[in-house]
Order: C-alpha cells, then sequence, then structure tokens
C-alpha cells in the first residue's frame, strides 16, 4: 500500500523531451487512469515509476521514498504489459510462482499463493499448461495472477485490456474493477480508450503531448472539462465542438446561424470573441426524447433536419444539420426518423461549454 | 473416377514423388560417408578395384587395430591427436559461445555508437579465407613461441568462430521480446538474473546451434592446424590424417578408419544436442 507522487517529472531521449515535468500525486489505494491519444506519453511515464526507464528530471517517490535511481526490483510494484509478456517456457503455476522462487521462499510456501490467486482469477485448472496453451483472455488473466502474487504495493497496467475483443474487454473490466476491490493496492492504469478509464477510474489524468491536460474524477472531466481537447477526448460520441463568436450577447456560428449565450458565460466572454462552443449530445435531442439538465430557459429550440441517424436500441444517436456543420444528437426512446426529415430539436444550454479557440481553455470559472 | 478419387490418386502420386526425391536426395548426402565407413573395413586393392566393387568381400578390422598397435606396426598416436582434438574444439568453443552470447546479446539490445559499422566489420572477417592468414599467422606464431601449442589453435579458432555467433545468438535474442526481462526485473530479478532466468533458456536453442557450429569447425579444420601444429603435442585429428599419407603410397583403409573415428563424436554430439533445438519456444510470450 502506497501513495506515489511524480514532481516535475521529465523524460528525455536524447535531445527529445517526451514528458515534460508533469505533477502528479496518487494516494494510497486510489485507482488511477492515465488516458490520452497514442505517443501522449502514457506508457513512458508508467515506465518510469516501474524503473524501466531512467528518470531525466523532477522526483518520483513511491510511499514517500524517493526512487529515481532505484532498480524495478527494490520498488516492490507489479506491472501487466500489453502483451502479457508471460515467460514462455515456464507453466501458469510457475510463471504466478516466479517473483517468490526470486525472492527466495520455498516451493511449498510459493505453491499456496499461487492457488490462492489462481482461485481469484478462475486459473485453476489452467495451472499446468503453458502460455502457447491459453487463449488471450487466459493469458490476460495469468498476466494479472503474476501480478496480484507479488502483493506489490502498486500495480502497473500498461493497456492490459487492448489485445482482447469487446466482449473479452468489457468482462475483463468488470473483473479488474473487483479484483481492485479486493486487493486494496493503489493503481496506475494506462489506456487510450476513455471508457476504460471512465469506467474503472477514481481519478482520470489525461495526457496529451508529454504534458498533463487535467487530472479529476469521471464526473469531473465529463462534466468540467478544462480543455477543448478533453472535452472531445472523453465521452462517446464525442462532444459537438464548432468555432464561433461572440456578438451581441449571443454565439454566432460561421454561417450566422446563432444561440443564445449561456447565461453562466455572460461575464466571461467579450464582443468578437473567437470561441469554440461545445455541446455533448446528451443535450441536443429531438423535443421530448431527451432530459433536461437545468432550468426550462436554458433550452433553445429549433427544428433541424436529420441528416442520419444510428439505431443502438434503446437509444438513436441522431446526426443533424445545423450551423453548416454536423451535429451529434441522442435521442432517448427512439422512435424511427427518415434521413431528410425536420424535427424540432432541444439544445440543453445549461449545459454547453465555451472554449477559448486560440488557447482552448474553457471559458468557465 | 469421380472427382474425390481423382484428387485422392493425385496426393497418393504426389506423396510418393515426394518420397522417392527424398530417398535420392539423401542417398547423395550420405553414400560418401557410408563410403567411407565401409572403405574403412576393406583392403586396399578392394578399394581400389576398377570397376569398383560394390559387395564388400573381405571385411576385417584390421586398420583400426593397427591404428592403435602404435608406431612402427602401422600406429599412429590416435589417442594424443584425439585428446589435442577434443581440448582444442571445446575450449575454443565455449570461449566462442561465451563472446558469442555477449556481444549477440549487446547488439540485440543496446544502443551504441557505429553499432551497425562495428556488426559489418564482424561479418567482413568472415570474408577472408583461412588458408589465406596461415601463413601470416604462421609468422605471427613463430615470433610469439605459440607454435606447436593447444592455446595458439584455440585463440585461431576463437577468433573464426566468433563472427559467426555472434551473428546467430544476436538473431535468437532479438526474437525474444523485450518484454520478457523487463517482466523478469519487475518480478524481482537484477538485469543479470533475468537474462539467465528468462532470456538465456529462450534463446537457448540458438546457442546450442551456434555451440555445434563451432564445434564442427574446429573439430573439422585442417587448413590452419596444418600450418601452426608440428607434433603430438598439438596435432589434431584432421591434420592426423596426413600420418597415412607416404612420399608414393597412401594408405586410403587407414584414413577411413581414422575419418570414421573423427565422425562419431561429432554425429553423437550433434545428436545429444540436436533433441534440446526445440524450435518456437518463445511462442506464446505475447499477444493472443
Ligand atoms: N526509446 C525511445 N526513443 C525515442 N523516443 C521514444 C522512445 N520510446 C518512446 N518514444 C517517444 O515518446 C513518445 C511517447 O511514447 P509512449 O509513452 O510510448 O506513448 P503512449 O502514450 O502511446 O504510450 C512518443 O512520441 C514516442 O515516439
Ligand atoms: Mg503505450
Amino acid at each position: 500500500m502506497a501513495t506515489v507522487s511524480l514532481e516535475k517529472l521529465v523524460k528525455r531521449y536524447g535531445s527529445l523531451e517526451v514528458v515534460h515535468g508533469i505533477d502528479l500525486e496518487v494516494a494510497d489505494r486510489e485507482f488511477i487512469a492515465l488516458v490520452g491519444p497514442s505517443g501522449c506519453g502514457k506508457s513512458t511515464t508508467l515506465r518510469m515509476i516501474a524503473g524501466l526507464e531512467p528518470v531525466s528530471g523532477g522526483n518520483l517517490k513511491i510511499g514517500g521514498r524517493v526512487v529515481n535511481d532505484l532498480p524495478p526490483r527494490a520498488r516492490n510494484l507489479a506491472m501487466v504489459f500489453q502483451s502479457y509478456a508471460l515467460y514462455p517456457h515456464m507453466t501458469v503455476r510457475e510463471n504466478m510462482g516466479f517473483s517468490l522462487k526470486i525472492a527466495g521462499q520455498k516451493p511449498e510456501e510459493i505453491a499456496p499463493q499461487v492457488e490462492e490467486a489462481a482461485r481469484t482469477l478462475d486459473l485453476t485448472h489452467l495451472l499446468d499448461r503453458r502460455p502457447s496453451q491459453l487463449s488471450g483472455g487466459q493469458r490476460q488473466r495469468v498476466a494479472m495472477g503474476r501480478a496480484i502474487v507479488r502483493q506489490p504495493d502498486v500495480f502497473l497496467f500498461d493497456e492490459p485490456l487492448s489485445n482482447l475483443d469487446a466482449k473479452l474487454r468489457t468482462q475483463m473490466r468488470v473483473e479488474i474493477k473487483k479484483l481492485h476491490a479486493k486487493v486494496q493496492s493503489t493503481v496506475i492504469y494506462v489506456t487510450h480508450d476513455q471508457v476504460e478509464a471512465m469506467t474503472l477510474a477514481d481519478r482520470i489524468v489525461i495526457m496529451r503531448d508529454g504534458y498533463i491536460e487535467q487530472v479529476g474524477t469521471p464526473e469531473d472531466v465529463f462534466q468540467r472539462p478544462h480543455s477543448k481537447f478533453v472535452a472531445g477526448f472523453i465521452g462517446s460520441p464525442p462532444m459537438n465542438l464548432k468555432d464561433a463568436e461572440i456578438a451581441d450577447g449571443q454565439v454566432v456560428f460561421a454561417n450566422g446561424d446563432r444561440l443564445p449565450l449561456p447565461a453562466r458565460f455572460k461575464d466571461r466572454v467579450t464582443a468578437g470573441q473567437k470561441v469554440t462552443f461545445g455541446l455533448r449530445p446528451d443535450d441536443l435531442y429531438p423535443t421530448g426524447h431527451g432530459i433536461h439538465s437545468g432550468e426550462d430557459a436554458d433550452v433553445h429550440r429549433q427544428d433541424l433536419r436529420v441528416i442520419l441517424t444510428e439505431p443502438l436500441g434503446n437509444e438513436t444517436l441522431v446526426f443533424s444539420d445545423f450551423a453548416g456543420a454536423e451535429w451529434v444528437g441522442r435521442m432517448l426512446n427512439p422512435r424511427r426518423l427518415s434521413p431528410g426529415e425536420a424535427l424540432p430539436f432541444c439544445f440543453d444550454l445549461s449545459q454547453a461549454h465555451l472554449f477559448d479557440r486560440e488557447s482552448g481553455r474553457t471559458l468557465r470559472g | 473416377m469421380n472427382d474425390n478419387a481423382k484428387a485422392r490418386f493425385n496426393g497418393f502420386l504426389l506423396s510418393a514423388a515426394h518420397k522417392i526425391g527424398l530417398f535420392l536426395a539423401m542417398a547423395v548426402i550420405c553414400l560418401p560417408g557410408l563410403w567411407i565407413v565401409l572403405a574403412s573395413f576393406r583392403p586396399t586393392v578392394e578399394i581400389m578395384a576398377k570397376p569398383p566393387v560394390w559387395i564388400p568381400r573381405d571385411l576385417s578390422f584390421d586398420a583400426y587395430i593397427a591404428m592403435f598397435s602404435g608406431v612402427g606396426q602401422g600406429g599412429i598416436p590416435v589417442i594424443e591427436y584425439f585428446r589435442n582434438s577434443v581440448i582444442i574444439s571445446v575450449t575454443s568453443t565455449a570461449i566462442a559461445l561465451a563472446l558469442g552470447m555477449a556481444g549477440g546479446y549487446a547488439f540485440a539490445r543496446f544502443r551504441f555508437k557505429a553499432k551497425s559499422s562495428i556488426f559489418l566489420g564482424l561479418m567482413l572477417t568472415r570474408t577472408v579465407p583461412g588458408i589465406a592468414l596461415s601463413l601470416p599467422l604462421f609468422f605471427v606464431y613463430s615470433k610469439l613461441g605459440i607454435i606447436d601449442t593447444h592455446f595458439g589453435l584455440i585463440v585461431a579458432y576463437v577468433a573464426l568462430n566468433v563472427p559467426f555467433t555472434i551473428w546467430l545468438i544476436d538473431g535468437f535474442f532479438r526474437q525474444v521480446p523485450k518484454d520478457l526481462a523487463e517482466a523478469a526485473q519487475i518480478d524481482g530479478c537484477t538485469r543479470w538474473q533475468a537474462f539467465w532466468q528468462v532470456e538465456f533458456p529462450l534463446a537457448g536453442p540458438g546457442i546450442a546451434s551456434a555451440g555445434i557450429f563451432a564445434f564442427l569447425t574446429s573439430w573439422n579444420e585442417f587448413a590452419l592446424a596444418s600450418q601452426l601444429t608440428r607434433s603430438v603435442n598439438s596435432k589434431t585429428l584432421p591434420v592426423g590424417l596426413l600420418d597415412y599419407t607416404a612420399e608414393f603410397t597412401i594408405d586410403w583403409r587407414g584414413m577411413c578408419a581414422l575419418a570414421v573415428i573423427m565422425i562419431i563424436p561429432a554425429l553423437v554430439l550433434t545428436f545429444i544436442v540436436q533433441k534440446h533445438l526445440v524450435s518456437g519456444l518463445t511462442s506464446g510470450a505475447v499477444k493472443g
């Protein structure tokens, strides 16, 4: 059980800096997800924490102790690799017991611990197989088993589910969540999949180009994105983000279409300011097929032409035409729509976002 | 005939052709070896007979008996030659493997300056025929006073084998995913332990192949050995074969007998090691 602190952590490969002095405090037993697009430095950060990459600058503390220059084995953590990295020349049992063997425990001490972990992960019947005789999902579970046998202070996961098919991924996500509830260790979980991050993590760290964009609970980053980037990254389907300008106390889009300026931005913008307007699909719905989150006064009503629909069963994604662009809306209790049909829509502006177009930062306080 | 029967018949023809082809290829490869074994049991007249005598009439162990019966009765110091061969081959193989593992691992895992040039340079040394080096080596060795010593030949053979062992072992280490050694380090290993516990066993088949190759090269090498050895102090079995040539005659039967003595250990070793050449050992390490 341990806290993890990154203080101005920097990683350079030669003259190329890929992690630019990031700060992060991970509390004991917290489940932290690092998300961001591919190449943003998630794995590099995780590997620095693991001790697999030397730290180029700043401090890394685990349990309050600076571990910058300690080798991985001195940090008492476990890591599940994207590739699983099972030892192919050992059976599942040997794979799971390997760390204990290296730690000098006797076979009769190792056996019960391995069997206990195998029971937790439902691997008992596979203990004598080799990794090559397992399916992808089973290998994934063995990799997790190998990690929990160590009883580490910190679990590190590097995109552990990205090699599984969609169904298995959902299933393993649940198992990881249960596992965390059970072992109560600190977890740092890297993924490029925001759904995984949202469903698993206590707090989400959104990274971009070697910087941290925002840290917050899933609700935080979803409802109060600090930047256009976070707004577009979190949520599926992504938030509608359209460039606009402020004029006459209204949001004016490039083609002249207008929306009222949401009340809470009134004092925060100046006339002529270039902004990006953001509205989640949940807040753009055919009248009668969505939920107002705010007061009725904040709802803007307008007829829109439907371009395309994506029925998902319990809801339908509606792509409609507004301000010369395509906007995604979400229709609850859907009825059948045909392309070209014009429908009354509600824009729930109490949930709208405004970002400064230049800096990409949010304009709300 | 329906289509199924036709396909079955074609399949049968194909497998028959396959087997005949294999048999011919094996015959071409194996016959010279078998002929040597056979010749070692036959009198010279029968070996040299024209037209050749296919079915042996007169088989005996005379050549083997003579070989071990001491100088003067047609014998040669075969025990000493054998001892020299074993010492030189085993030692040079062990050293070439150690260097090959160190070098191969470095090339497979580390980045360093001029890596590809160094690698190319190592390979280029193999383009020089060994015999072209024998005279310069002879001069250097006689100045150093290491002509006719085990040490001299061992050094020469290590130099001969190291580029190849590095190249081969490098390829095998490349196939071992880097993640595995990292996982081992997280599991509590030092780099050194991670190498021996995980990477070494997985590259094992490659290292064994390199070992066989290095051993056979040293065991069979003749050109350098014939220049750098003089006496029973260091003469190896291939050089010993020359003991059967006199000014005007060659004792083909004796030579073949010694050749058989030479082949046996090489064959046995190859078979022993070959059992451990389980390929595809790294499958299942990564992904699914
Ligand atoms: N060994 C390396 N040498 C140079 N650049 C590297 C190396 N490893 C990663 N990088 C760079 O660092 C950046 C971050 O990589 P990584 O942490 O793997 O991203 P991701 O967020 O997809 O896991 C990428 O731009 C990548 O090209
Ligand atoms: Mg990555």
